[in-house]
């Protein structure tokens, strides 16, 4: 992959005009114009496309999480909303001066820089240190300011690496995969304190993930990606659609039930889940990747039907 | 008082320390060590376009050095070949092409052990005004792009998403890089200017408590195996330019040792206290 300058892109004028969304409820924003826009986004990488055909808006105070296999495209799309990778084809439009805080997938800082958690969290702008003790403190971990970044655990380092995205106050935090090298433990505990932090500071979230069970609570927004949008909308929606069951198996399909319904089935000891009001799961086997649904429609667009048919089982 | 060679030689030493400080630790920093030694080597061939086209050595000497890193960039993108064989192959014939034209040009009588090694005791005063003038240039636009270019070196992508534009400020320091090689030739040498870069700022290293004071450590450190290299040569009668690199050695050393000493020392304490 190479990395490009942004290209220029379309601005959406609208969005020029419109008040800086400041702290808001989580349920006002879906009317407000999205701060990020993709038609028909597409990455050709050397020899094939990397994605193709994503569509999707994310609004203020919004969560929009990506899912899907390795090699999907999921962290394609979100650089090339970014603008870290210029896109191939389609239209992206940015709100005019969109303050973005960036957590990125992979990053390990080199032993021969010295530095501090303090001086990580000003590397890409200016803040003081009253403004850095209290971002510190909003991830849990001010008093591992001096600390040298090299020397933090997996969870502390990522926890370092969100205060910092959170200091610049973005009203877009993008997350590629924000629990990597966190052990379990840990991992409930990042996201417990990502979901909060859309509720204290309005941000909208965008984030990319592989953990179904957790995601799907706590998400506006799900969209599927398989090399193009397989499905997206509510994780209600998405979790009931043939496409996700296909690329993620019906173990999958019943993530969002254990999320949201805790009360209304019981696993058994061989996995099988009892008791599930959605009637499409009843008695099904977690461990089994055949799937009941071939009856599966495709989607009208024809994209969808290049779907490698191993993922149908 | 500059009309003493000796007093020409340390000022023009310790002014290009003083550059090569702060832009050793980004070479560092972003493992770019081959990269700088592959540059400095193109230089000779600079060297030799420059006599032949007979303009100025130092624009000639920064315009391949320069352009060695545009093209080396350029094939990167193409992955061809992986990059440090790129570099060997860039840096050992651009200097074999510089050895042979030089040699072509019977005509000129040219001191190559200088150009390779450094004549440190045949700086001139204009030498020391390209090297304030130039050195001080480059350490401003350095300051103008440090902030993008120390977070593109801890994560381009990073700086990319946050606008702070990382791409051009590397092709900025790989400008400045040329620059200094440049403007340093005349003092180390092709062959060891990397090493002027380089030791000082892993030495400092050991010391900085940060990125800032690391590159402030690494000039100071710089200036002091001038000094040093350049008494030593002087007292030893050894070629000014190597012993400037085993001065720089030395410190790095001794920090070495320093470390190893502050290390071993406290589990012994410890040991001490309980038993």
């Amino acid at each position: 992959m190479v990395n490009v300058t942004p290209a220029p892109m379309p601005v959406d004028s609208s969005g020029t005009d419109t008040p800086q969304p400041e702290v808001q409820a989580a349920e006002a924003p879906l009317i407000e114009a999205p701060l990020i826009e993709a038609r028909g986004l597409g990455v050709r990488g050397r020899d094939r496309w990397l994605v193709r055909g994503v569509d999707l808006a994310i609004r203020p105070g919004e969560i929009v999480t990506l899912i899907g296999p390795n090699g999907s495209g999921k962290s394609t799309t979100v650089k090339a909303l970014l603008g870290i990778l210029e896109t191939t084809e389609g239209n992206l439009t940015r709100r005019a001066d969109l303050r973005i805080g960036y957590v990125p997938q992979k990053l390990s800082i080199d032993y021969s820089m010295p530095l501090t958690v303090r001086r990580l969290m000003t590397l890409t702008g200016r803040h003081g240190r009253a403004e850095i003790d209290t971002a510190l403190g909003e991830v849990g971990i001010v008093h591992l300011a001096e600390q040298p970044v090299q020397q933090l655990s997996g969870g502390e380092f990522q926890r370092a690496l969100l205060a910092r995205a959170l200091i610049r106050r973005p009203q877009l935090l993008v997350l590629d995969e924000p629990v990597q090298g966190v052990d379990f433990g840990g991992e409930i505990a990042l996201y417990e304190l990502i979901s909060g932090i859309r509720d204290r500071l309005g941000c909208a979230i965008l984030m990319i993930s592989h953990d179904l069970h957790i995601v799907m609570g706590q998400t506006d927004t799900v969209i599927c990606l398989n090399g193009h949008v397989c499905c997206s909308g509510t994780p209600q929606t998405v979790t009931a659609s043939p496409e996700y069951r296909a690329l993620f198996g019906s173990r999958a399909a019943a993530a969002l039930a254990i999320y949201r319904h805790d009360h209304d089935h019981v696993h058994l000891p061989d996995g099988r889940v009892v008791g599930h009001d959605d009637g499409d799961d009843q008695g099904h086997d977690h461990g089994d990747h055949h799937h009941h649904d071939r009856e599966s429609p495709l989607p009208e667009d024809g994209t969808a039907a290049k779907r490698d048919p191993r993922d149908a089982g | 008082m500059l009309d003493d060679f000796f007093t020409r030689a340390l000022i023009g030493g310790i002014g290009v320390a003083l550059v090569a400080g702060p832009l050793g630790c980004f070479i560092v920093w972003r493992r770019m060590a081959y990269f700088g030694d592959t540059m400095a080597h193109s230089a000779l061939l600079g060297v030799a376009l420059a006599l032949l086209l007979e303009v100025n050595i130092t624009l000639g000497v920064f315009a391949i050095a320069a352009g060695g890193a545009m093209a080396l960039v350029l094939l990167q993108r193409q992955a061809v070949l992986p990059t440090d064989a790129l570099l060997g192959i860039l840096a050992h014939s651009t200097l074999a092409l510089g050895l042979v034209l030089v040699s072509f040009m019977a005509w000129l009588r040219i001191d190559l052990l200088a150009y390779l090694f450094g004549d440190l005791l045949a700086v001139t005063q204009t030498d020391i005004a390209l090297i304030y003038g130039g050195g001080l240039a480059v350490l401003a636009l350095l300051a103008a792009i440090w902030r993008p270019l120390l977070a593109g070196t801890v994560s381009e992508e990073l700086a990319a998403a946050e606008s702070l534009n990382p791409e051009r400020a590397r092709i900025i320091f790989m400008l400045l890089m040329a620059a200094v090689i440049a403007i340093a030739m005349k003092i180390v040498g092709i062959l060891l200017i990397t090493s002027l870069l380089i030791i000082p700022a892993a030495t400092a290293r050991r010391f900085a408590p940060g990125p800032e004071a690391m590159a402030l450590i690494a000039s100071l450190l710089g200036m002091l195996a001038v000094v040093l290299g350049l008494f030593g040569s002087l007292q030893f009668d050894t070629p000014s330019g190597p012993s400037v690199v085993v001065a720089a050695l030395l410190l790095f050393v001794l920090s070495l040792l320093s470390h190893a000493v502050r290390r071993g020392s406290r589990p012994a304490g410890a040991l001490e206290k309980t038993s």
